[in-house]
Formats: structure tokens, C-alpha cells, sequence
């Protein structure tokens, strides 16, 4: 029997729900009691449909994907369990930053990350990006210098290629 | 036709064909028993605890086979049905429990007897529902039957608010279910079934381990065709017993943690493991870096996620075991038995080197006798329900169980109070039938108020209290594993036996001799009353074999280490 070790990956997977109340509570709720890792959640409804497409950044060797997947697909309104290979992925995420920053500066460093400035308020501004996550990262640690006061990131949405 | 959501519940329990309901009235729930007391199509039984009737329903679903029904109020009804949710829950049977809860307007306001009942019941129930408007009430009702029955069975709770119990409307009971999102797989593969079937065919140690979905299925007679066309020795879970029968040849006995030595080192030495509707539970594989080393593993599940969750399988087959091994049958055709010969002589020296034993004694009542002489007076005739501790694993070593669902006992979840109420719900599926709980002075006490509801309707269950004065099983581990510190298990001090069965409306036997229980057995079932009998046996006795926990399968404690 294969006692090969078993390493930790990240993965992304999606879940088509129907959507029905606590159907989002039946999800975190399974994989909070057995004990598996969400890194990120997002969820909204399927245009013209009656179901909701999930999307869940975890952790795990890949017993424990199997795992969460099946668990998944035993949820009676769970529809389809999609673990992403070939995938595109997006975050998006927003910053607010005083507006006695350096705004152009900050603009560039936006517009390198297929975002932009989406609000100039009286004393701060708020800058947009949506990029693939790894790049989200990176955009944040770059901004780090002009002194954010908030960062709100959106969790990861992925459609498989 | 028009009529209240209240008339609705009544008349869709009535469609399903439900004879009996468990159950227990409050507030929230006032408005279904108004209908109730209207209505001839069922019968409800009144059991003195909402955990009791959850109990009963399931003891009921386990002898029979159909859906458990069980009916609560709010709040403290329903936190007390948790129990019986759970334990229906860890052994898969379909049972269906419905719940008041408060007005719609009040929920979320921590009303009079309000709790989150949905939210509560989540993990430990196959599916649930809020019921929020009274036109999806009787979808609701039609599919919770169907989704706690199909597939792998379980139980399925219905949350009702009371003002839609009060509303009227249209009803029209669904005809079929169609769930978009759930649809069991019940054909097996079949491309996967014949390469299980080409393994079997090479194997030299092949080994059919079966468990209790051999039951849910209700596939035992095709588990004894396989056996007995292949000649392939077998192995049975604690769930199982009674699939094979005990007479079977083929039969090695119940492996495990308290599995017999044959079984377990059968287990231990197979290159092929044939797994029928088993799980792979803790207590069947103990270590699992050491279980089975040398085999292959063909898995037969009706629930994908069963299979290769603790251990990797080479041959998965998902689907219902009835329908997979009708396929591997007919394909077994000519298969070579004298190719297991080899095997199967091992395995019988290793049965007559440590056989299933103990030591019987005159001066006290051993509980391995009980068992056994139980099994010599009744025997096939029986159904055996337990509780859980010492006297469950010795009823499940000992008795000579001869057919699926004879024997109905707490195995996932392990629950102390299950057998007294679960013997209820079987006795009242089965009157002509008598109907034993093997039990402890521990568990007893857990659900002792359904001696009231026993003597009330006549329902003659027959209680054997194996009364060590002892949690013997804690006392047991602590006796092994923490140096004799009883903590908290001495249980000398005792209640009336006799003078409580008595005080209930039933009747109380105190039985210290083999000639006093035998008499005592036989008057029990003369009477035809609900008993307690008090049976005073050895203290200090063990449970052997014992795997310790997580230890491996192979590394038992055997009897004779124990006898002094
Ligand atoms: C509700 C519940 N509480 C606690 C336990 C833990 N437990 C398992 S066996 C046992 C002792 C049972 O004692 P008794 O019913 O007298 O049976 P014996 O082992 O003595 O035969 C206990 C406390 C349990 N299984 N269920
Ligand atoms: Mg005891």
C-alpha cells in the first residue's frame, strides 16, 4: 500500500450549488468539522440559472483533496465539484491610500497590475486591481511604500481553461 | 384538497406507508398532534424521552429495513433528538424525524424554545430542511423520505415552523422526486467489476470482508453466494453479524478490535481484500500503517467517499453491493477454489490454535455464558439489540446470529441508552418475535424511563442486564492501560432492580445461577411483559481478544493471558 508522502499543495475548486438558503453554511460547515483549510471564498449566483458557482482556495496532500472533494459532492444540493488544473484565475482587490501620496506613482504601480484609481475622495484615495492572485501579492508588497490604510482583497474567482 | 400544514405532515406520513411514529409532543409542534389524535392511518407511541423515540425509530428502521419516522417539538425536544440523529447518522440508517420550531416571525428572535435546529443537526444528519412556506411542505416531506433511503441511507430531519403547520392550503403529495443535484450511482462499473473479478481469480489469500452496508442493502444472500461459489474465507464487522450466518463454513468470525484471532490475522495476511460495504473503520484495522500489508484492495461502496479514505484501494467500485455482486457472481463462473485451499487450512489452524473462548466458571456467572446459553434457548428466533460497552462486544463474540438484522446495536457512534428503546421500535415492527436487549448496569439507567413506555403499550422487550458493577469497558481500559485507577466506573451502588421494573409496570428478575437464569429466561418469555433482568456477573471479566487502540490488528491480547 502507498505510503508515499503526501505534500501539502494549494488548490482551487469550484462548486456549483443550487441556490437555496444555507447552502453556503452546508459548505464552510464541512470543511470547518473535518477539519480542512479554507484560504479564500467567494460565491455569486450563475447568470440565468438557479444555481451558484463557489469558488474555494484550500490546502492539502492530495488524500485530503480527494476527501474534500467527495465530501463536497455528497451535500444534497451540491451539483458539480470542479478541482481546477488548467485554470485562469483573478483576485481583485482594494487600497486606499492618503491622498498625500504620490499619485501618479501609484497610478503607474496600478496600471501594471490591470488596475487603476477608482475614487478620489477629500483625504484618500482608493486604487483597484484584479490580477491573478500570486500578482495580487505582489501588487500589495509594492504598495506597502505609500502607505495604505486599507487593503480589502476579493478571494479568488477561476474558470478552467 | 385543501387543509392545514399539520393535516399535511399526517397524510404524507400515511402516503409513505408509515405504520408506526416515535415521538413526543410540545408547543411547537401542537398543531401536527391535534391531527394526529384524528387520524387512523398510524400509530404514535409516546416514548418518555425524545432521544427514546429517536431510538425506537431507528431500532424499527433497522429491523425492518424501511424508513424510521420520529416526531419532536422545539428547542429542548429537539436538542434531546440530537443523540438518535447521530447515532442513526454513523450507521447510516434511513429514518426521518420531524421537528416543530417556532412562528417563521419569531426565528432568529431566541424565541420561547427556539434553537437553530438546522444548523444544530447539519453534521450528524444525511440531509435537512427549514421548511419556509407551506407549498414546498409536502416536496419537502416526499423528498426527505426518498433522500434518507436512497443511496447510502440516513437520517433526514424536516424543520417545521409552527404558523406553516397552521396555514391551509392545496395539498398534493408528489408522485416522484427528482433532485437535480443528487443521484445515486447504483450500477457498479462494469470494466472495474471484471478486473476485480480477474484479481480474485489470481489471488492466493483473497479475503471478503464485509460490513453493515451488506445489511442496508439488503445483499446478504448474494455475500453467501460469493462465498460459497468461491470457497473464499470471510471475515464480518461488528455491523455485519448475521449477514454470513453462523453456521456458515465460510465464516471466520467478527475481526477488529475485539475480533477473534482467525479473523484478525486473516486480516493481517491476505493479498487480496475483498471489501463489501465496509468502511475501514479504527476499530476494524487498528494501525493502518500495519494493516493489510500485503494486500490488494477491491472496494465495493455505494458512497465514493467511503472509498479510499483511510486506505488506498486498487480496485474502487462504486455502487449498490446487490447490483455489483449479482455481476461479479455471474462472472466468478468456474473459478478455481482449490486455488484458496492452501489458505484456508491456515486460517483453520489458526481458528484452532486461539479459538473464540473463555473460561466458564461454577462459582460465578460468566456473561459469555449468558450470551451462548441465550443463543442455545432462543437463538435464530431472536432479535438481539445492545447497548454499548462490554456486553455489546460479548453478545456480538458469542451469539450464534443467523440472519441480517437480527442483531441492532449502536456501532459508529457507540451510544450507552440506544438498546432499551432500539428493542422497542424492533418489537413493535415484530410482535410475534422476541426481542432482547443485551444491556450494562451503566447503559440501562441512560433510557431506563422506557419501562414506562414498554408496560404502557405492551411491548415486551426483554432487558438482560449483565451486571458487572462496573462501566466495565472503561474498567476494563483502566485496568490495561492505567494501572488499575478506577476513576469514576465503580457502580456498586445499585438501584432495586426488581422494585424498579416493577415500579414501571414491569417485572424484575435478580438471577445469579445458571439454573436461576435459565428459569428466569423462560419465565420472561412466558410473561410476555417488559423485564428487567438483573444478572449478577463476573466483575473483573475481560473482553479478549483486544487489539489495543492503535495498535496493529496482529497484536492481540489473548484470553489465556488474562485467567489467573
Ligand atoms: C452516552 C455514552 N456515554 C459514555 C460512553 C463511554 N462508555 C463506553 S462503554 C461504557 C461503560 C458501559 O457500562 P455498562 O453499560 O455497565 O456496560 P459494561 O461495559 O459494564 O458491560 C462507557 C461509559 C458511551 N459509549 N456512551
Ligand atoms: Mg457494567
Amino acid at each position: 500500500m502507498g505510503t508515499e508522502i503526501m505534500k501539502d499543495e494549494r488548490r482551487v475548486i469550484s462548486v456549483i450549488v443550487m441556490n437555496e438558503s444555507s447552502v453556503l453554511a452546508r459548505v464552510t460547515a464541512l470543511f470547518a468539522g473535518r477539519g480542512y483549510n479554507i484560504e479564500s471564498l467567494t460565491v455569486a449566483p450563475i447568470p440565468n440559472s438557479s444555481m451558484s458557482h463557489i469558488t474555494i482556495e484550500t490546502k492539502g496532500n492530495a488524500r485530503v483533496m480527494e476527501q474534500i472533494t467527495k465530501q463536497l459532492h455528497k451535500l444534497i444540493p451540491v451539483y458539480k465539484v470542479i478541482e481546477h488544473e488548467e485554470m485562469i484565475e483573478k483576485e481583485m482587490v482594494l487600497v486606499k491610500f492618503p491622498i498625500a501620496e504620490n499619485l501618479s506613482d501609484i497610478a503607474a504601480l496600478c496600471g501594471a497590475y490591470n488596475g487603476g484609481i477608482v475614487n478620489v475622495g477629500k483625504e484618500m484615495i482608493i486604487a483597484q486591481v484584479a490580477d491573478e492572485p500570486a500578482r495580487v501579492g505582489h501588487f500589495i508588497e509594492a504598495a506597502q511604500r505609500y502607505n495604505p490604510s486599507e487593503i480589502v482583497r476579493g478571494g479568488i474567482v477561476a474558470i478552467e481553461r | 384538497m385543501q387543509m392545514s400544514g399539520a393535516q399535511m405532515v399526517c397524510e404524507a406520513i400515511i402516503a409513505e406507508g408509515v405504520k408506526t411514529v416515535f415521538g413526543y409532543p410540545g408547543g411547537a409542534i401542537m398543531h401536527v398532534y391535534d391531527e394526529i389524535y384524528k387520524q387512523n392511518g398510524f400509530e404514535h407511541i409516546l416514548n418518555r424521552h425524545e432521544q427514546a423515540a429517536v431510538h425506537a425509530a431507528d431500532g424499527y428502521a433497522r429491523a425492518t429495513g424501511e424508513v424510521g419516522v420520529a416526531m419532536v417539538t422545539s428547542g429542548p425536544g429537539f436538542t434531546n433528538a440530537v443523540t438518535g440523529l447521530a447515532t442513526a447518522y454513523m450507521d447510516s440508517i434511513p429514518m426521518v424525524v420531524i421537528s416543530g420550531q417556532v412562528p417563521l416571525s419569531l426565528i432568529g428572535t431566541d424565541g420561547f424554545q427556539e434553537i437553530d435546529a438546522v444548523g444544530i443537526s447539519r453534521p450528524c444528519t444525511k440531509h435537512n430542511y427549514l421548511v419556509r412556506t407551506l407549498e414546498e411542505l409536502p416536496r419537502i416531506i416526499k423528498e426527505a423520505f426518498y433522500i434518507a433511503r436512497s443511496g447510502r441511507p440516513g437520517p433526514v430531519l424536516v424543520d417545521i415552523p409552527k404558523d406553516i403547520t397552521v396555514a391551509i392550503g392545496d395539498f398534493v403529495y408528489p408522485e416522484t422526486v427528482d433532485i437535480l443535484t443528487y443521484k445515486p450511482t447504483y450500477k457498479g462499473n462494469r470494466k472495474q467489476i471484471e478486473k476485480a473479478v480477474e484479481a480474485i481469480k489470481k489471488a492466493k489469500k483473497p479475503l471478503i470482508y464485509v460490513g453493515g452496508g451488506a445489511v442496508l442493502s439488503n445483499a446478504s444472500d448474494l455475500v453467501r453466494e460469493l462465498a460459497k461459489k468461491t470457497q473464499i474465507p470471510t471475515v464480518e464487522t461488528l455491523m455485519a453479524r448475521g449477514v454470513m450466518g453462523a453456521k456458515n463454513p465460510m465464516l471466520l468470525g467478527m475481526l477488529g478490535m475485539h475480533g477473534n484471532y482467525a479473523s484478525n490475522m486473516a486480516m493481517s495476511e491476505t493479498d487480496l481484500i475483498i471489501a463489501l460495504g465496509a468502511r475501514f473503520d479504527d476499530r476494524v484495522t487498528g494501525k493502518l500503517s500495519e494493516f493489510a500489508r500485503y494486500a490488494d484492495i477491491i472496494h465495493v461502496d455505494i458512497d465514493p467517499a467511503n472509498i479510499s479514505k483511510l486506505v488506498d484501494v486498487d480496485y474502487p467500485i462504486v455502487g449498490d453491493l446487490k447490483d455489483v455482486l449479482e455481476n461479479m457472481i455471474s462472472m466468478l463462473d468456474g473459478v478455481d477454489t482449490d486455488r484458496y485451499r492452501a489458505w484456508r487450512e491456515i486460517l483453520k489452524r489458526y481458528d484452532e490454535l486461539h479459538p473464540q473462548s473463555y473460561v466458564d466458571s461454577d462459582e460465578v456467572l460468566k456473561p459469555q455464558w449468558v450470551i451462548e446459553r441465550v443463543g442455545q434457548l432462543v437463538g435464530e428466533k431472536a432479535i438481539i439489540t445492545s447497548d454499548v460497552g462490554q456486553h455489546q462486544m460479548w453478545a456480538a463474540q458469542h451469539y450464534p446470529f443467523d440472519r441480517p438484522r437480527q442483531w441492532i446495536n449502536s456501532g459508529g457512534l457507540g451510544t450507552m441508552g440506544f438498546g432499551f428503546p432500539a428493542a422497542i421500535g424492533a418489537k413493535r415492527a415484530f410482535p410475534e418475535k422476541t426481542v432482547i436487549n443485551v444491556t450494562g448496569d451503566g447503559s440501562i439507567l441512560m433510557n431506563m424511563q422506557e419501562l414506562v413506555t414498554a408496560a404502557e403499550y405492551k411491548i415486551p422487550v426483554i432487558n438482560l442486564i449483565l451486571n458487572n458493577q462496573f462501566l466495565g469497558m472503561v474498567r476494563q481500559w483502566q485496568t490495561f492501560f492505567y494501572e488499575k485507577r478506577y476513576s469514576e466506573t465503580d457502580l456498586t451502588f445499585q438501584p432495586n432492580w426488581k422494585a424498579l421494573a416493577e415500579a414501571c409496570g414491569g417485572i424484575g428478575y435478580d438471577v445469579a445461577t445458571k439454573e436461576e437464569f435459565d428459569a428466569a429466561l423462560k419465565d420472561a418469555i412466558e410473561q410476555d411483559k417488559v423485564c428487567f433482568m438483573n444478572i449478577a456477573v463476573n466483575r473483573f471479566e475481560n473482553v479478549l481478544p483486544m487489539v489495543p487502540a492503535g495498535g496493529a490488528l496482529y497484536n492481540m491480547m489473548l484470553p489465556q493471558i488474562e485467567e489467573k
